[in-house]
């Protein structure tokens, strides 16, 4: 559950996006943002771009598997503005069905490893990726092993017996 | 291997472009890494760097083990300064659980904090200053590394793999006259810095070998999200902890070393600097550690019921004669229904109880266990949290999602040489082949904290 907060960031994104931001606030000292997943591109964009945000890094990206919940997925994002220093965490629900969020490649580079990071681990499809390969595993590995329903004792040998 | 159908033929000359895979088998390349260059004569046109697959698996690991049981795991993540990775899980957990440790355990964290720093900048600098052929160097600081890890074992037990943070303090308080060694062992330290200084600073052979190689401009670092000290030798004052300070770093004299060019030498200079500032904060620190307890709430003054009862069980009465209980409703005086509610009740103990404790009588040991065994141990509320450490190669977070059973539900790392190995295609593309292991050496990228 998020704390309401007084803070500018959180009143900008609400003002200009509205319904799209679904809960925004504070959780133990850090600024939490929920937003839909259609928007998610604008809302990174707006806050890059607008030169009172300033986001201009972005600090990490993961996911998370909610099994058996529904939607699935979380995707977080910790976007940080180095002139104000402060930082603001971002969170999308992915279904698992439709699962597929946006790629922010194209506004932060290192998005391009941290996307296919994620989408190695849980299989998220980044829409727009120009490079969505493994990046941990290798290629003909099968399944993506930080979801929940991956068993923490399946072999995947290249050389030797399978179970 | 030739790729001839991207050669050309320019004037008289009949110019060929040559893949060349730089690792994964060279000792440069830690085993794992493999760079796929695109030559034109020994200038680099194109990069693209795999990571590998080490499958360290250190975030399905942590799933599927308790909070505490994690610790072993985050020492191997960057297993050159171990003791960051600690003081980095057990803040995260803190946050999650609501936690403040005491000050003088804040203290004993920075001082090992500090002297794991030392340690990894060393290890990066006498790295690439022996990939250049500068072997004395590298034999001067692995020497000054030792001293330092003479100290950690002496604390700790371990060289490399400390696991000495708990959540909610740490394992034992410093050894008895720590402060004496520690200073003598910094004074031997600060004089292998100054020769190493005198050695490498400003030889021709190595200005020359790293001045304007590698070089990151600030914009692309930024977007990078490049953090630590790479970000500080494209001029940028980012340190968490000047910038959000945690433990007691706000009541520390330290400066934050900052140089603009970006390249090789900037990232050599940085961490020179960086180590001396560490020394003079371990100084600090030692000089002005509080005495008191070093984990959370052992020997409070007010107790509540049942803990006043497992005190008096504890025969530590002279202690505990004249405090204060706060008495509960039950006849026994204790809180607790049945053993389940010992770590589902809202006291939520996390700290372990002294070993002496648990080899001693028969309540440490059942402490112990209630604490150790699998989904009864400590337990976070629900909830999520990310706490970020200054780690010696920069930001180190973690994130965390408590479901409130006794594993992590989710636990990401922000390993942070991640993100230079996203841009390091970026900075020898167009360079000398030869430049391709200090600029990658310069990254100091530690596997362990790549791979997850």
């Amino acid at each position: 559950m998020l704390e309401p907060v007084e803070n500018s960031t959180l009143a900008s994104l609400t003002a200009r996006f509205g319904a799209a931001v679904i809960e925004s606030g504070q959780d133990k000292g850090d600024l939490v943002a929920v937003v839909t997943r259609d928007s998610l591109h604008e809302i990174v964009a707006f806050l890059r771009d607008t030169s009172e945000l300033d986001f201009n890094m972005l600090i990490d990206l993961c996911g998370v598997d909610y099994l058996p919940r529904k939607p699935r997925f979380e995707v977080v994002y910790q976007v940080h503005s180095l002139e104000r220093n402060e930082r603001l965490r971002l969170k999308v629900t992915v279904p698992e069905e439709d699962c597929r969020v946006a790629t922010l490649s194209d506004l932060y580079p290192v998005a391009d490893w941290l996307e296919r990071e994620c989408w190695d681990m849980f299989g998220v499809v980044f829409e727009g990726h120009p490079n969505l390969k493994r990046l941990l595993m290798y290629d003909s590995f099968v399944g993506h092993p930080l979801r929940k329903d991956y068993p923490i004792n399946r072999r995947q040998p290249l050389i030797g017996p399978k179970n | 291997m030739s790729d001839t159908d991207s050669s050309q033929t320019t004037g008289q000359l009949r110019s060929e472009s040559m893949l060349l895979n730089v690792g994964p088998s060279h000792p440069a390349m830690h085993g794992v890494i493999r760079i796929v260059t695109a030559l034109e004569g020994e200038i680099v046109r194109s990069a693209e760097v795999e990571i590998g697959y080490l499958h360290r698996c250190f975030e399905k690991d942590v799933e599927n083990v308790s909070w505490t049981m994690a610790f072993p795991y985050t020492d191997r993540l960057n297993y050159v300064s171990s003791m960051l990775n600690n003081v980095g899980w057990a803040m995260a957990a803190e946050k999650l659980f609501g936690v403040t440790v005491p000050e003088r355990c804040q203290y004993v964290r920075v001082v090992v904090s500090e002297i794991a720093r030392i340690v990894d900048h060393l290890t990066c600098i006498g790295a690439s200053a022996m990939e250049l052929g500068a072997m004395t160097a590298f034999l001067y600081f692995m020497k000054a590394r030792e001293y330092l890890y003479d100290l950690i074992e002496w604390v700790s037990g371990g060289r490399i793999m400390a696991t000495y943070i708990r959540i909610g303090g740490v394992k034992a308080d410093l050894p008895e006259g720590f402060a004496g060694k520690a200073k003598k062992v910094l004074g031997q330290v600060r004089e292998v810095i100054d020769e190493v200084d005198k050695l490498l600073t400003r030889n021709r052979i190595f200005f020359d070998r790293t001045k304007d190689i590698g070089v990151l401009s600030r914009e692309r670092a930024l977007s990078y999200g490049i953090t630590g000290p790479l970000i500080r030798a494209v001029g940028v004052p980012y340190d968490i902890r000047r910038v959000k300070p945690y433990l007691v770093y706000d009541q520390l004299d330290f400066e934050v070393p900052v140089v603009e060019d970006g390249d090789n030498y900037a990232r050599y200079l940085v961490r020179m600097e960086e180590m001396r500032q560490s020394i003079s904060i371990i100084l600090q620190a030692l000089d002005r550690m509080p005495a008191g307890a070093v984990a959370v709430d052992p020997y409070g003054r007010e107790l509540t019921g049942a803990q006043m009862v497992e005190e008096f069980k504890r025969a530590r009465v002279a202690d505990n004669v004249g405090s204060k209980a706060r008495v509960d409703l039950t006849l026994d005086g204790t809180d607790r229904v049945t053993a389940a509610g010992v770590s589902r009740s809202t006291d939520r103990r996390m700290m372990l109880p002294p070993k002496e404790e648990t080899y001693g009588n028969i309540e440490g040991l059942m402490g112990h266990f209630m604490l150790i065994m699998d989904y009864w141990g400590v337990r976070p509320p629900k909830g999520e949290a990310y706490h970020a450490v200054e780690g010696a190669n920069g930001e180190l977070g973690f994130y965390m999602v408590s479901n409130g059973e006794g594993r992590p539900w989710r636990a990401h790392c922000r390993g942070p040489c991640f993100f230079p190995m996203a841009a390091l295609h970026e900075m020898i593309t167009g360079g000398m082949v030869a430049d391709i292991i200090p600029t990658f050496g310069s990254i100091n990228m530690i596997a362990g904290e790549l791979d997850r």
